[in-house]
């Protein structure tokens, strides 16, 4: 009894970790790891409510085919978040001005 | 001020979500006894083993009793990668092949995804052959058919799927699902009837229908999902 | 521990992750200025609402809903089976959002080939 309280109470917290970490971090790459690793966790927590169908599909989508088209998608647009591309000189003014209204 | 506003409207959904669930008892028998048919479960729990000889209930419901759901959702998938084509559809000059991935896999991925593609394949079609025996089914199978091809487009440059047998499989599954529910139609009262004669409990072959259109469902799902990783990976990047 | 604090316990867990995760989705999707973040937001709020939905339909002591010879087995020794309702609507919304996700990533990857950036504060012709 107390021991599946204790997998259950790791298995939440490990999973708002990985939840936290995935919006936290500016690399994009870490983050798409970060969501497959909240899939695997919600397949296991799945698996102890007694849910096996739910549990293969989330592990067979979740997990394999949600990654690879993040990963993907990063391939085709930037890697970190905060990359600045160079604006030209009349926008950046422009910025400026609406910035301090 | 965006930041605090933010936090503040999800400190009150927290607190109207956190009120409303914690009245709702966790663990507690809400069905009653699937003898005495009182709720839509109880029904379902009760009709399955008897009416329709399947094991698995989740089938049942997701086949059967909302099988005009399940039509929805396989419609849903192909709307989806029907516009994952469509939106990232490029012109291409003439004479010039889509470019794969440059450089070579390496050698243990090469080997590796050689041995295990076959197990890969033979697993995703028992998923969706004994879904109405065991957990699974033709969504489940169909992502593993669809992962399993997508291990050897990656170890290798030259494995292409032509979308051509794509387009054939996708089309020739949806009009099987889309026919034998017509058939349903003309033979018993409603669409999706299930009008082939059910076997006995944990036979492969029981349940009428029910494996039948999971199985068409399983190519359906197995073709547009391969599809979809076939238009990602091909798009050539930084034009 | 008697089975009272157990069962606060167990709800107390997976109520709040379930609600957390939502939380969580939710600030990434309002406050993060990457699209691809806030696909990800998207994609974290799918699966906090499907925690959410398996865990309402959850029985004590309850087993699985499949009918195999362990199954009736089960059965025959009294054993309740677990509400198959909310499975089989969790079993159709994965899906789906998969499919949600796919094609918010291709719009993503559109937006990025035509402005060259991919962050929303830098897209000139959205200022206002």
């Amino acid at each position: 009894m107390i021991f599946s309280l204790i997998i259950i109470i790791v298995l939440v917290l490990l999973l708002l970790a990985a939840a936290i970490y995935a919006v936290m971090q500016k690399d994009l790459l870490y983050a798409t790891i970060a969501t497959g690793v909240i899939s695997l966790i919600l397949s296991i927590i799945f698996f102890i409510l007694q849910a096996p169908d739910v549990a293969l599909t989330e592990a067979a989508i979740g997990i394999a085919l949600t990654t690879i088209i993040f990963v993907f998608a990063i391939r085709h647009t930037s890697r970190r978040e905060d990359e600045v591309t160079i604006l030209e000189e009349s926008d950046a003014q422009e910025m400026d001005n609406k910035e301090s209204v | 001020m965006k930041k605090v506003l933010v936090i503040l409207m999800l400190a009150v959904i927290a607190y109207t979500l956190g009120t409303s669930f914690s009245t709702i008892k966790f663990g507690e028998n809400r069905i009653g006894d699937p003898k005495e048919e009182k709720t839509v479960a109880a029904f379902y729990l009760n009709r399955t083993p008897s009416e329709l000889s399947v094991a698995n209930v989740i089938t049942a419901i997701v086949v059967n009793y909302r099988g005009f759901d399940t039509l929805g959702e396989v419609s849903v998938l192909f709307l989806a990668a029907t516009g994952l084509g469509s939106i990232l559809y490029r012109r291409r000059k003439k004479g010039e092949h889509p470019e794969v991935i440059t450089k070579p896999a390496s050698q243990l991925l090469q080997s590796g995804s050689k041995l295990i593609y076959p197990a890969i394949l033979v697993l995703g079609a028992y998923v969706f052959i004994h879904g109405h025996l065991t957990p699974g089914g033709g969504f489940q199978g169909g992502a593993i058919i669809a992962t399993g091809l997508l291990l050897m487009m990656m170890a290798y440059k030259d494995f292409e799927i032509r979308h051509n047998v794509l387009t054939w499989v996708e089309s020739i599954a949806g009009i099987t699902f889309v026919s034998l529910g017509l058939t349903g139609l003309i033979y018993g009262k409603t669409f999706l009837e299930n009008f082939l004669p059910t076997g006995n409990l944990n036979d492969v072959v029981s349940g009428g229908i029910i494996p039948i259109i999971y199985i068409a469902v399983g190519f359906k799902v197995a073709a547009e999902l391969a599809g979809v990783l076939e238009t990602l990976l091909s798009n050539k990047e930084n034009d | 521990m008697s089975s009272i604090d157990y069962n606060q316990i167990m709800s107390i867990g997976i109520y709040g992750s379930a609600i957390g995760l939502i939380l969580i989705g939710l600030y990434a999707v309002l406050l993060k200025k990457h699209l691809t973040k806030i696909v990800i937001g998207l994609s974290i709020i799918d699966a906090g609402i499907h925690l959410l939905f398996v865990a309402i339909g959850y029985i004590d002591n309850g087993t699985a809903p499949i009918f195999s010879p362990k199954g009736l087995e089960m059965m025959a020794q009294g054993k309740t089976m677990v509400d198959p309702v909310p499975q089989a609507l969790v079993l159709t919304a994965i899906v789906i959002g998969f499919g949600v996700t796919a094609v918010a990533l291709s719009l993503v990857i559109r937006l990025y080939r035509h402005n060259k950036t991919a962050r929303i504060d830098q897209i000139k012709s959205l200022k206002w």
